[in-house]
Formats: C-alpha cells, structure tokens, sequence
C-alpha cells in the first residue's frame, strides 16, 4: 500500500467548510523532533468537532496551529490550514491579528492568565469591539452589556464594571467566551476550556458552548482529554494518538462501535454514566515521546491487537464504507467489543 | 461505632469573628480500611477538612479523634510528634508545588522517614525502594530523577509513595487524580483500592470529581459551603441522591453514555432567589429550585435511610417537584451574536 503523509485523498479540501486542515505537520525544539504530523480534517459550518487525546498527543499544538498561536520553538512543518477559504499557513503576524478574535475565537483552560488583571472585564470586551468592529464608546459599552447577557451571567452590567479577581471561574470563562465570539467568528477553538471549573459549572459552560453554535451557525472545535466532556456537545470526534489522528467519525458511531482499538481504550477508561462500576480499567503502557521514530503503528506496544504487519510501515488514515476514517492496519476486521477480555491488564497497580 | 478517624462538631474559621466558617459543624467518622470520598466543588472546604484532620489547621470548635486520641487539642511538642509519627498522613494536591524541586525522587520519598528519626539509613532506604514499588515506579529508572523530569502522572505517585512510607493506618489524599487523564486516574484509584484491601489502610479521598470517587469509594460525604450536606453509601447517594445539590452534581458530570434521571437543567435555580438566602438558612438556598421560606432555618443533617443523612428540609418532596426530564437547552435565540452593524 503506498502512503504519501501529506495526500489524503480521503479529506479532500473542502472551500466550504469553515476549517480545513491537510497534512498538517508541527515540529517542536526548533524543528529537530515532529510532534505532529499527517492531520488532515475539516469542521463544517455551523459543526462541532472534538479533538480528544492523552497529554503528549498533540491535541493543543494542532489547535494553536489553527490560531497561528504555536509556542516559540514549535513550527507547521507541512500542510495546508484554511479557514472559510482562506489560507492561514505564511499569514505575517499583522496579518494573524486580523484574522484571531474576527474569524476565528478562542477559549483555553485557565482564563484568568487571558485576561488583564487591572482592567475591568467590561473594558477588555469593549476595547475588542472597538479595534475590531469600529464601535463607539457609548455603542461598544451597550454591546458588551449584551454580550455578557447573551453567554449567561447575571446583572451584566454590574459584571462589566468588575475586575477578574472579583470574578469565579466560570464567569471568567463566560467573559471569554464573550470577548471570543463578539466579533461574530466562523470558528470557536475552545482548547480544555472546562477543565479547571467544577462540575456543575462545567456543565453550564458546556450548554453554553453548544447554544452559541446553535444559535449562531458558529462552528466549534473543541480540544479536550475527556471523552465525555466531548460526548456531551460534538456531532463528530476526532482521535489523536501520539502525534496523529488515528479515528475519525460521528459522535455517535465512535462512542457507541470504534474502530480503533485506542479509541476503544479510551471509552474504556472514560467516564461513564454507570455509577456502579468498580472495575478501573488502565491502558497498559505509556505513549511513545514526543517525535520518537517508529516504523509503524504508533500505538502497537500497547495494542492488544497488535500483529507482525502493524509493524512493517507507517499506517495511512484509512476511509471505511460509510466515511469514517481510521488509521489501523486491521481496522474493521477487529471485534474490539472483545479488547477487554483480550488486553493484557496490568496485575502491578 | 466509633472509627478509626472520628471528626465531630468541626468548625473551621479564617480571619474576623463574624466570618462565615469554612467548616461549619462537620461529622464524617472513617473506619479502618474503609474508603471514603468527599467531593464538592472549589471553596467548600474540602482542602480545609483535610488540613483539619491532620492537624495543620487548629479548628475553633469541635474534636479531631484519631484512634482513640484527640488531636485537635495537641500543640507544640506534643502535635509534631503525633504529625512525625506517620500514622495519619496527608497527600498534597499540587504535586509540583508539594515536591520540592531539587530532591531528587529517592529523597523526596525518605524525607518523612529522617524526619522522624527511628530508623537508620539502610533501614530507610529500604523502605522507600518498598513504597516506589508499591506505587508503581521503577526506583532504577526514575528513583535519581528530580521533579521536573518525570510526569504529571509520576510525580502523582511519587507523592502517594511519600505519603505511605511512613505505613500510615489513615491516608488522606487531596484531589490524587484531578491532574490526570482517565487511564493514569484509574490506575492511581486502584492503587488506593489496593492499599486498602492489602494493608487495611483507610482513606479519605478528596474530589470534585464524582466519577473518580464511583469507582472506590465505600462512602461518600457531599460538601456544599463548609457543611456536610449529604453523606451516605457510594451507590446508594449516586443512584438516589437525597439533597438536591447531591442531584445537580450527579446530573451535571458529563458521560460518554446517555443517562436517565433529570437533566441538569431541571435542579438549577432560574428565578431569582429570595432575598434571605445570601445572609442566613440553608447553605444551598441561593442556588436550589425547591427552596421554601421553612429553608430559611438552615437544617442539619437528619437520617433519610440506613446509615445516610441528608440536611434538607425538603426531603423527599422535591423529587415529586421536578418536571418531567428536561433536556439540556438554554433559552430561546436572542440573536445578539451577529456582528453588529
């Protein structure tokens, strides 16, 4: 089988979607090691995609790509990046900041570090309506009022005289949320962003996140390590493994029949609504380090389905039948209802 | 009846006299080998009731009773060496601020060992090689490292291995697995289980996060701004919540898995709330749907079935007020996101 990394003729580049992603490649300390690589994917408008993984598997570096906002040392290698038609891999610095917090919003784990610590919250979104859309003092002030209304917090004028530090985290979130989506974005990036809130209010946001899109044909692409935060809002899943994607499908159909054994893991040890469970299953192993070289599937060591042929060179992100993808060499011959019973579960801890 | 670790009347106080306490009147009592989750979300006092029970914080009123003896009046000499002494130990939450960044691993892990002083140098080293294991990490390989050099998932466990070196009767760990994917939070959960059934060792476990309590947890105990508002059998409080914050917790943890039961939704207060409950009452008051002018007078726990309490005046009828399962929406469109002109 012949694998070409950055052609993947089962993502074809798609003008109409509000992201496209293709053969997407990120390197990190200064170019030497590639932490991404071969990502190829689109979020329709109006969609919500999930980006799950483990830490270390490449989940954040893809969605700051997306926001051209890679840490120093980290670079897109390779591939194409483009929203709503245009391209954003070789947009100049001046140029990213016509495009971040217009065309596309973002929200991340810890809102408070996004935020000026001695301006009022209300200054921060009316300075963005101001720069971005033109708004007078007194039009930008009334806007951002209903802003903050629109994502749910109480007394929004009250909120808007406020500092962060007088503000909980999951109104914070809600502020950014606001500052993210004022300027009417094709795309919402929300990278972990309920993660450090607690549960109820991770709920709130949530529902929040998914009203937005509802009610705004906003597309939504949200990068989490919880299987069930996604589960919660996104028509379709996306699998990252070590650098890769390696599933790709309905929501639905990923959650309830994967087809990667990984995938298969992760449902496994994720939450789910069965409170009586004890039995606390692990994924054996660890993931490979950030760039490691190997010859062929980047998850056999810890594979219970693991064969000779998964070893023998890269495996291509494959489409089934019914437009799924997936990126196994025994990819629907497995029965992975039986991986349970089959993986090798660790005695030791 | 009474346990291993018994907290009574414990209230908890920082700063001026009329403070809302931290800790208001808790009760929870941890047998030996028992497991038992408190959850509740940030600001109810979880972190305060662990300090508490180890002595870190002096409580203002009520009784810490470890094994027979009260700790919460020890001081000086007498404290330190009850906190030296090992037997009840105490797991930080932020890993990489709880482990000083120039030990390597191997000292980090003796450390509560030359600290209390009874055991010669082979001796120690031979016990954290022990806990390494016990935990799941291979002392040749990561034993010489320092913090900063291993995972998140490790120095988890290198702080668990600290904290069992000792061979504690209780251990309390604040929040273990919250940094954790799910594949490194089961297996930190099953090493607590294991630790458990093993050594009959107790533990507190410590949590936002109800899933991670599911799985071990014998007992759960629900804090809501300083007060025990539920507490009782792990399956049983899941299953059937009694206090309607128990049920907006259950009904907002996100599942891969749709579930029955209310959605989250139905158990949030919409309306405004009286005007009383920011002063005095019930600690939910503010945010609970059921609330009634009897909720004004705050209530304590009271027995709603064997072995659980709840402090909810309006225990059971609640239930019946819930309409049917409601899914999660917000509001209607309101239209204000499109770009203004």
């Amino acid at each position: 089988m012949p694998h070409s990394p950055s052609s993947d003729p089962a993502a074809p580049a798609d003008p109409s979607a509000a992201l496209s992603v293709q053969g997407l490649g990120v390197t990190v300390s200064s170019g030497r090691l590639t932490a991404v690589r071969d990502v190829s994917f689109t979020v329709g408008r109006g969609e919500a995609v999930g980006l799950v993984g483990e830490s270390g598997s490449g989940k954040t570096l893809i969605c700051r790509s997306v926001l051209g906002l890679l840490p120093a040392g980290c670079a897109v290698s390779e591939g194409e990046i483009t929203l709503a038609g245009e391209a954003l891999t070789g947009l100049s610095r001046r140029e990213w900041d016509r495009v971040r917090g217009t065309r596309v919003g973002a929200v991340f784990q810890d809102p408070a570090s996004y935020l000026n610590p001695s301006l009022a919250v209300g200054r921060q979104l009316t300075e963005v309506l101001r720069v971005k859309l033109g708004l007078d003092r007194a039009r930008a002030d009334a806007r951002a009022v209903e802003l903050f209304a629109a994502v749910g917090l109480h007394d929004p004028a009250e909120v808007a005289r406020r500092h962060p530090y007088e503000l909980s985290g999951g109104m914070l979130q809600r502020v950014l949320i606001a500052v993210a989506v004022a300027c009417a974005p094709d795309l919402l990036v929300a990278d972990e962003a309920t993660t450090a809130l607690d549960v109820v209010v991770q709920a709130e946001v949530l529902e929040l996140l998914a009203r937005m899109r509802a009610e705004h044909d906003l597309a939504l692409l949200l990068v989490s390590h919880d299987l069930a935060v996604i589960a919660e809002v996104c028509d379709r899943v996306l699998v990252a493994y070590a650098g890769e994607l390696v599933e790709d499908g309905p929501a639905e159909r990923v959650l309830n029949d994967p087809l990667h054994p990984y995938t298969e893991a992760l449902l496994r040890v994720a939450t789910v609504g069965d409170w009586e469970r004890r039995e606390l299953e692990v994924i054996p192993g660890a993931p490979p380090e950030v760039g490691a070289r190997l010859p062929g599937c980047r998850f056999a060591d810890r594979c219970a389905f693991a064969a000779p042929e998964c070893l023998s060179g890269p495996v291509p992100l494959r489409q089934t039948a019914d437009g799924r993808r997936v990126r196994c060499v025994r990819g629907g011959e497995l029965d992975l209802s039986r991986a349970g019973a089959r993986s090798t579960r660790e005695v030791a801890v | 009846m009474s346990g291993l670790l018994e907290l009574s009347g414990l209230t908890v106080a920082f700063g001026r006299r009329g403070a809302r306490p931290v800790l208001d009147g808790v009760e929870l009592s941890v047998g030996e080998g028992e497991i038992i989750g408190v959850i509740g979300e940030t600001g109810s006092g979880k972190t305060t009731l662990a300090r508490t029970a180890v002595g870190l914080v002096p409580p203002r009123s009520g009784r810490v009773v470890f094994d027979g003896r009260a700790i919460s009046g020890l001081r000086g000499r007498a404290l330190r060496a009850f906190r030296r002494s090992g037997q009840l130990s105490y797991a930080f939450q932020d890993p990489l601020r709880a482990l000083d960044p120039e030990l390597t691993v191997r000292r980090a892990v003796a450390e509560p060992l030359a600290v209390a002083g009874d055991l010669g140098d082979a001796e120690i080293a031979a016990r954290v090689e022990e806990a390494l294991e016990t935990v799941g990490l291979d002392a040749a390989r990561l034993g010489d490292r320092l913090p900063g050099a291993i995972s998140g998932g490790q120095r988890q466990r290198v702080l668990l291995a600290r904290a069992i070196v000792t061979r504690p009767r209780l251990l309390i760990a604040d929040e273990p697995v919250s940094a954790l994917d799910a594949s490194n939070r089961n297996r930190v959960l099953r090493l607590l289980d294991r630790l458990r059934t093993e050594r009959g060792m107790a533990v507190v476990v410590i949590s936002h996060d109800l899933s991670s309590l599911a799985g071990i947890a014998d007992r759960v105990a629900v804090l809501y701004r300083g007060r025990v508002v539920e507490q009782g059998p792990v399956r049983e409080v899941f299953d059937r919540p009694s206090h309607p914050y128990t049920a907006l917790l259950i009904a907002s943890a996100p599942s891969v898995r749709a579930e029955g039961g209310p959605g989250a939704a139905a158990l949030r207060r919409s309306a405004e709330p009286p005007a009383w409950t920011a002063r005095e009452g019930c600690v939910f008051g503010h945010r609970c749907p059921f609330v009634t002018d009897a909720c004004r007078t705050a209530p304590v726990p009271a027995p709603v079935g064997r072995g659980r309490t709840a402090a909810c005046h309006r225990v059971p009828e609640w239930r019946e007020l819930i309409a049917a399962p409601v899914t999660a929406q917000g509001p209607p469109g309101t239209g204000l996101l499109e770009a203004a002109p």
